[in-house]
Protein backbone atom coordinates (compact mmCIF):
# COMPACT_ATOMS: atom_id res chain seq x y z
CA UNK A 1 0.00 0.00 0.00
CA UNK A 2 1.10 3.31 -1.09
CA UNK A 3 1.06 6.06 1.95
CA UNK A 4 1.05 9.46 0.52
CA UNK A 5 3.34 11.87 2.29
CA UNK A 6 1.98 15.04 3.98
CA UNK A 7 4.92 17.16 2.90
CA UNK A 8 3.98 19.07 0.15
CA UNK A 9 0.65 20.12 1.81
CA UNK A 10 2.71 21.44 4.80
CA UNK A 11 5.75 22.81 1.79
CA UNK A 12 2.53 24.72 -0.21
CA UNK A 13 1.77 26.53 3.77
CA UNK A 14 5.66 26.70 4.17
CA UNK A 15 5.88 28.77 1.12
CA UNK A 16 3.01 31.06 1.39
CA UNK A 17 3.83 32.04 4.58
CA UNK A 18 7.52 32.86 3.59
CA UNK A 19 6.37 34.86 0.49
CA UNK A 20 3.76 36.72 2.20
CA UNK A 21 6.17 37.27 5.66
CA UNK A 22 8.82 38.14 3.11
CA UNK A 23 6.65 40.93 1.15
CA UNK A 24 4.93 42.65 4.24
CA UNK A 25 6.59 41.88 7.28
CA UNK A 26 9.25 44.18 7.38
CA UNK A 27 7.32 47.21 6.65
CA UNK A 28 4.57 46.12 9.37
CA UNK A 29 7.19 45.29 12.15
CA UNK A 30 9.17 48.73 10.98
CA UNK A 31 5.90 50.90 11.17
CA UNK A 32 4.05 49.44 13.99
CA UNK A 33 7.03 48.72 16.33
CA UNK A 34 9.90 50.93 15.65
CA UNK A 35 8.21 54.27 13.76
CA UNK A 36 5.26 54.75 15.61
CA UNK A 37 6.65 54.28 18.92
CA UNK A 38 9.48 56.47 18.88
CA UNK A 39 7.22 58.82 17.10
CA UNK A 40 8.91 59.09 13.74
CA UNK A 41 5.14 58.89 11.99
CA UNK A 42 1.91 59.66 13.44
CA UNK A 43 -1.04 57.23 12.18
CA UNK A 44 -4.15 57.12 13.15
CA UNK A 45 -6.19 54.80 15.08
CA UNK A 46 -5.07 50.72 14.63
CA UNK A 47 -8.97 50.17 15.48
CA UNK A 48 -10.38 51.20 12.33
CA UNK A 49 -7.27 49.88 9.92
CA UNK A 50 -8.34 46.07 11.53
CA UNK A 51 -11.85 46.75 11.18
CA UNK A 52 -12.59 45.79 7.90
CA UNK A 53 -13.52 42.78 6.94
CA UNK A 54 -10.74 42.43 4.25
CA UNK A 55 -8.35 43.81 6.61
CA UNK A 56 -9.03 40.83 9.12
CA UNK A 57 -9.35 38.17 6.33
CA UNK A 58 -5.76 39.56 4.82
CA UNK A 59 -4.37 39.55 9.18
CA UNK A 60 -5.56 36.16 9.09
CA UNK A 61 -3.76 34.66 6.42
CA UNK A 62 -0.83 36.32 6.94
CA UNK A 63 -0.56 35.51 10.91
CA UNK A 64 -2.17 31.82 10.14
CA UNK A 65 0.79 31.31 7.42
CA UNK A 66 3.51 32.85 8.73
CA UNK A 67 3.05 30.60 11.36
CA UNK A 68 3.15 27.52 9.66
CA UNK A 69 6.17 29.42 7.77
CA UNK A 70 7.61 28.73 11.31
CA UNK A 71 6.19 25.22 12.14
CA UNK A 72 7.70 23.61 8.74
CA UNK A 73 10.94 25.54 8.73
CA UNK A 74 12.21 25.30 12.45
CA UNK A 75 10.89 21.32 12.58
CA UNK A 76 14.00 21.16 10.48
CA UNK A 77 16.03 24.02 11.57
CA UNK A 78 15.97 21.83 15.39
CA UNK A 79 16.82 18.35 12.80
CA UNK A 80 19.52 19.03 10.94
CA UNK A 81 21.42 21.99 13.45
CA UNK A 82 20.62 20.45 16.77
CA UNK A 83 20.85 16.77 15.26
CA UNK A 84 17.38 16.30 17.26
CA UNK A 85 16.56 13.48 14.70
CA UNK A 86 15.37 11.02 17.10
CA UNK A 87 12.81 13.55 18.29
CA UNK A 88 10.69 13.35 15.20
CA UNK A 89 7.93 12.93 16.33
CA UNK A 90 7.74 14.82 19.01
CA UNK A 91 8.66 17.63 17.31
CA UNK A 92 6.48 17.69 14.21
CA UNK A 93 3.42 17.87 16.37
CA UNK A 94 4.44 20.63 18.72
CA UNK A 95 5.45 22.53 15.92
CA UNK A 96 2.45 21.96 13.67
CA UNK A 97 0.29 21.34 17.17
CA UNK A 98 1.46 25.24 18.31
CA UNK A 99 0.79 27.02 14.69
CA UNK A 100 -2.97 24.98 14.66
CA UNK A 101 -3.42 26.22 18.14
CA UNK A 102 -2.50 30.02 16.84
CA UNK A 103 -3.84 30.04 13.92
CA UNK A 104 -7.56 29.24 15.92
CA UNK A 105 -6.74 31.66 18.40
CA UNK A 106 -6.58 34.18 15.72
CA UNK A 107 -9.64 33.47 13.73
CA UNK A 108 -11.45 33.83 17.18
CA UNK A 109 -9.68 37.19 17.88
CA UNK A 110 -9.69 38.50 14.48
CA UNK A 111 -13.17 36.65 14.00
CA UNK A 112 -14.91 38.45 17.60
CA UNK A 113 -13.00 41.85 16.91
CA UNK B 1 18.20 15.31 6.59
CA UNK B 2 14.37 14.36 6.11
CA UNK B 3 13.90 11.82 8.35
CA UNK B 4 11.49 10.14 6.35
CA UNK B 5 13.94 8.75 4.35
CA UNK B 6 15.61 6.86 7.19
CA UNK B 7 12.37 4.78 6.66
CA UNK B 8 13.92 3.23 3.02
CA UNK B 9 17.79 3.20 4.37
CA UNK B 10 17.72 2.23 8.06
CA UNK B 11 21.05 0.14 7.50
CA UNK B 12 23.14 3.31 6.28
CA UNK B 13 26.03 4.35 8.36
CA UNK B 14 25.98 7.53 9.69
CA UNK B 15 28.96 9.46 11.18
CA UNK B 16 27.53 10.79 14.14
CA UNK B 17 27.81 15.08 13.56
CA UNK B 18 28.51 17.68 16.21
CA UNK B 19 25.52 20.18 17.57
CA UNK B 20 27.42 23.14 16.51
CA UNK B 21 28.77 21.75 12.68
CA UNK B 22 27.37 25.02 11.31
CA UNK B 23 29.75 27.31 12.93
CA UNK B 24 33.23 26.26 11.08
CA UNK B 25 32.53 27.82 7.38
CA UNK B 26 30.99 30.86 6.83
CA UNK B 27 28.28 29.58 4.46
CA UNK B 28 26.99 26.67 6.89
CA UNK B 29 26.66 29.82 9.77
CA UNK B 30 24.93 31.36 7.42
CA UNK B 31 22.39 28.42 6.19
CA UNK B 32 21.51 28.15 9.64
CA UNK B 33 20.90 32.01 10.44
CA UNK B 34 18.49 31.60 7.67
CA UNK B 35 16.42 28.75 8.27
CA UNK B 36 16.50 30.13 12.17
CA UNK B 37 14.76 33.73 10.47
CA UNK B 38 12.09 31.68 10.57
CA UNK B 39 11.14 32.70 14.78
CA UNK B 40 11.18 36.35 13.92
CA UNK B 41 8.61 35.15 11.46
CA UNK B 42 6.77 33.24 14.01
CA UNK B 43 7.73 36.00 16.83
CA UNK B 44 6.14 38.88 14.66
CA UNK B 45 2.90 36.80 14.05
CA UNK B 46 2.25 36.03 17.50
CA UNK B 47 2.90 40.21 18.69
CA UNK B 48 0.64 41.31 16.00
CA UNK B 49 -2.09 38.27 17.22
CA UNK B 50 -1.18 40.01 20.83
CA UNK B 51 -1.41 43.69 19.68
CA UNK B 52 -5.16 42.95 17.79
CA UNK B 53 -6.79 40.70 20.97
CA UNK B 54 -5.40 43.54 23.40
CA UNK B 55 -6.63 46.28 21.10
CA UNK B 56 -10.35 44.68 21.46
CA UNK B 57 -9.72 44.55 24.68
CA UNK B 58 -10.25 48.42 25.29
CA UNK B 59 -8.25 51.77 25.69
CA UNK B 60 -6.27 51.15 29.18
CA UNK B 61 -5.20 47.70 28.04
CA UNK B 62 -3.85 49.44 24.65
CA UNK B 63 -2.21 52.17 26.35
CA UNK B 64 -0.37 49.91 28.78
CA UNK B 65 0.49 48.00 25.57
CA UNK B 66 1.78 50.80 23.55
CA UNK B 67 3.94 51.55 26.68
CA UNK B 68 6.05 48.41 26.38
CA UNK B 69 6.57 49.14 22.81
CA UNK B 70 8.08 52.12 23.73
CA UNK B 71 10.41 50.43 26.47
CA UNK B 72 14.42 50.51 25.45
CA UNK B 73 14.11 46.66 25.88
CA UNK B 74 10.99 46.62 23.49
CA UNK B 75 13.07 48.52 20.70
CA UNK B 76 16.07 46.79 20.85
CA UNK B 77 14.22 43.51 20.21
CA UNK B 78 11.93 44.83 17.78
CA UNK B 79 14.87 45.86 15.83
CA UNK B 80 16.69 42.74 16.20
CA UNK B 81 13.84 41.37 14.81
CA UNK B 82 13.64 43.84 11.69
CA UNK B 83 17.23 43.20 10.84
CA UNK B 84 16.89 39.27 10.95
CA UNK B 85 12.93 40.23 8.64
CA UNK B 86 15.17 41.89 6.13
CA UNK B 87 17.13 38.81 5.95
CA UNK B 88 14.80 36.68 5.45
CA UNK B 89 12.79 38.99 2.84
CA UNK B 90 16.57 38.86 1.01
CA UNK B 91 17.45 35.32 0.97
CA UNK B 92 14.01 34.28 0.23
CA UNK B 93 13.73 36.84 -3.04
CA UNK B 94 16.95 35.94 -3.95
CA UNK B 95 15.91 32.07 -4.42
CA UNK B 96 13.18 33.24 -6.48
CA UNK B 97 14.53 32.58 -9.70
CA UNK B 98 15.78 28.96 -8.86
CA UNK B 99 11.96 28.27 -7.40
CA UNK B 100 10.02 30.09 -10.52
CA UNK B 101 11.13 29.19 -14.09
CA UNK B 102 9.22 31.63 -16.14
CA UNK B 103 8.71 30.55 -19.99
CA UNK B 104 7.39 33.12 -22.89
CA UNK B 105 6.74 32.21 -25.73
CA UNK B 106 9.14 29.01 -25.83
CA UNK B 107 11.57 30.56 -24.12
CA UNK B 108 12.91 31.26 -20.47
CA UNK B 109 12.97 34.20 -19.05
CA UNK B 110 16.27 35.16 -17.56
CA UNK B 111 16.72 34.63 -13.52
CA UNK B 112 17.28 38.54 -13.62
CA UNK B 113 14.22 39.55 -15.00
CA UNK B 114 11.93 37.33 -12.48
CA UNK B 115 14.63 38.80 -9.79
CA UNK B 116 13.90 42.57 -10.14
CA UNK B 117 10.26 41.64 -10.56
CA UNK B 118 9.99 39.78 -6.80
CA UNK B 119 11.81 43.16 -5.56
CA UNK B 120 9.44 45.23 -7.45
CA UNK B 121 6.40 43.07 -5.49
CA UNK B 122 8.60 43.93 -2.12
CA UNK B 123 8.28 47.78 -2.50
CA UNK B 124 5.00 47.97 -3.62
CA UNK B 125 3.71 45.66 -0.96
CA UNK B 126 5.75 47.30 1.25
CA UNK B 127 4.12 50.82 -0.17
CA UNK B 128 0.67 49.42 0.43
CA UNK B 129 1.33 48.57 3.68
CA UNK B 130 3.07 52.11 4.74
CA UNK B 131 0.07 53.78 2.89
CA UNK B 132 -3.01 51.76 4.42
CA UNK B 133 -1.43 52.59 7.87
CA UNK B 134 -0.35 56.17 7.71
CA UNK B 135 -3.18 57.59 5.99
CA UNK B 136 -6.30 59.08 7.93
Amino acid sequence: MVTRSREPFFWVLFTSGGMLAALVLPALVALLWIAQPLGWIETPSFIGKVQPAFARLFLFVLISSALFHWAHRFRYTLYDGLQLEHLYGLIAVTCYGGATAMTMLAAWVLWTF
Amino acid sequence: MNPDYKLYHPKWHRMRMPIFWWLGKLSYTKFIVRELTSLAVGYAAVILLVQIWILSRGKDAYARFLEWLQSPFALIVHTLVLLILLFHTITWLNLAPKALVVRIGGRRLPDKAVLVAHYLGWLAASGLVVWYLVRS
